[in-house]
């Protein structure tokens, strides 16, 4: 277990060193949603119908954008190897990794998610719904990312492949995640129903996720 | 079963198959498009364009089907590793790929007249796109590495990361009452089609079934011989 945190505490000091990393996806977060509102117009309205979904879809590219050197960056340094024939199991290995990853990105996204929600006209219950959707949904669009980041560890240019690859994987994540927050403004159920199918699918995805992984990452040639 | 899994037999084989197959396959389409355009009925409500139902149909049963066996041929190559599950997994990709496809575009031609629209965002019709996309994603990390063979593992754990989708997609209209129907063919207390449709859904379905074989074992020796190909050169530059 003190392995495992080590390994925590390493990725995060390395996030904070190396161009401020946590607060990279934060930005990049901050300036899709402000894009938003000059791409559509500044309708009200229309701006809180859709404001869930930016949200979302914002959340989700910020998550991508790391994704590629999640592996890599210890893959090249030999680091990888390293921690590989150290104590740590590979699975926990890779869950430290992401556990650190989504500190830096996921978690910060979900608590800055009310305050960007604001600027979307949102309206209170959906931006504490928001809170709640990206804390419980964001790891599982981790997992997923650091199950595709794994697989492509030993391509040079594998960026884009991982989107490629992992974004099919999070439509029901993001399906559901928009669900819960638009719910109350449809009031065609309880937001708590999709926020339960959310929470069991991020479970399952989180599993998943962390096990292709850390398979991808044993297999690697 | 051992005797099939050395390539060279199975060259062998698979070089007697696939004509017949193919032949098979070609006889079995004709009589089927026989059967669709002079002997089956037209639907009372639907008029002439329920003929698109009986490529559609075929068309998604084996856009499910390649991904399964994909998904066999995956177990294959992480359990066993052997290299003929590899070569079976790459073969199906871009068949799977594009029976899906098919499934879709038909799908849209039908939609057009039947439902007004040539896309909705129903359940059935959304997995089936993210049956597609992900389709796209293994052929694009097989292209990705250099070295095909050291892309079999990666792909073979994404494709069954990736069978997480395939009962969504086969009950995805039994779970979601929208608007897509529900299954027909194969339910329980029987089917739900006329037998004077049924027949030749089943024959195009069979001939479907044989032209993804032929194409299968075809794609399947053109890959081994590549290989051979591949390592005869690099043997000649002088690489190991």
């Amino acid at each position: 277990m003190r392995a495992f945190w080590a390994l925590v505490r390493r990725d995060l000091r390395l996030s904070a060193r190396i161009g401020g990393g946590g607060l990279n996806g934060l930005m990049f977060f901050l300036a899709l949603i402000v894009l938003a509102p000059f791409a559509i117009g500044p309708d009200l309205n229309l701006l809180a119908r859709i404001g869930p979904a930016l949200l979302w879809i914002s959340a989700l590219l910020s998550t991508l954008l790391g994704l590629d050197r999640l592996f890599q960056a210890d893959e090249e340094d030999g680091s990888l190897d390293l921690l590989q024939a150290g104590s740590l199991p590979m699975l926990a290995l890779v869950s430290a990794k992401c556990l650190a990853h989504w500190l830096t990105t996921g978690l910060p996204l979900a608590l800055a998610a009310p305050v960007l929600g604001l600027l979307l006209a949102l309206e209170p219950v959906q931006l504490g719904l928001m809170s709640a959707g990206l804390l419980i949904g964001t790891p599982a669009l981790t997992a997923i990312g650091a199950a595709g980041a794994a697989l492509t560890v030993s391509l040079r240019r594998g960026g884009l492949l991982i989107s490629v690859i992992v974004m099919p994987l999070m439509v029901p994540i993001l399906i559901f995640g928009v669900a819960s927050a638009n719910a109350p403004l449809l009031g065609l159920m309880e937001a708590s129903t999709p926020l339960k199918i959310l929470l069991g699918l991020s479970l399952a995805c989180v599993t998943l996720g962390l096990v292709t992984a850390s398979a991808a990452l044993q297999e690697r040639g | 079963m051992y005797r099939f899994a050395n390539p060279t037999f199975f060259l062998a084989l698979a070089g007697r198959l696939i004509l017949p197959c193919a032949l098979l396959a070609a006889a079995l389409l004709g009589w089927g498009l026989y059967m669709i355009f002079v002997l089956a009925p037209d639907d009372y409500q639907q008029g002439a364009s329920v003929k698109i139902m009986y490529i559609h149909v075929p068309a998604a049963w084996l856009g499910l089907a390649c991904y399964g066996l994909m998904t066999s041929s995956a177990l294959g190559s992480i359990v066993f590793r052997h290299p003929l599950a590899d070569v079976s997994g790459k073969a199906l990709a871009p068949i799977g790929a594009s029976f899906t496809f098919l499934c879709l575009v038909t799908g849209a031609l039908w939609g057009k007249p039947m439902w007004g629209t040539w896309w909705v965002w129903d359940a059935r019709l959304t997995s089936v796109l993210v049956l597609f996309l992900i389709y796209c994603g293994i052929i694009a990390l097989w292209e990705a590495f250099d070295d095909p063979l050291r892309a079999a593992r990666p792909v073979a754990i994404l494709t069954l990361f990736g069978s997480v989708n395939l009962p969504i997609v086969k009950f995805s209209v039994d779970w979601w009452n929208t608007l897509h129907q529900p299954a027909s063919v194969f339910r329980m207390g029987g089917s739900t089609i006329d037998p004077a449709m049924l027949k030749p859904l089943l024959v195009m379905a069979a001939g479907a079934t044989l032209l993804m074989l032929a194409l299968y074992l075809d794609g399947m020796r053109t890959e081994i011989l590549r290989r051979r190909v591949r390592s005869l050169q690099m043997k000649q530059v002088g690489q190991p």
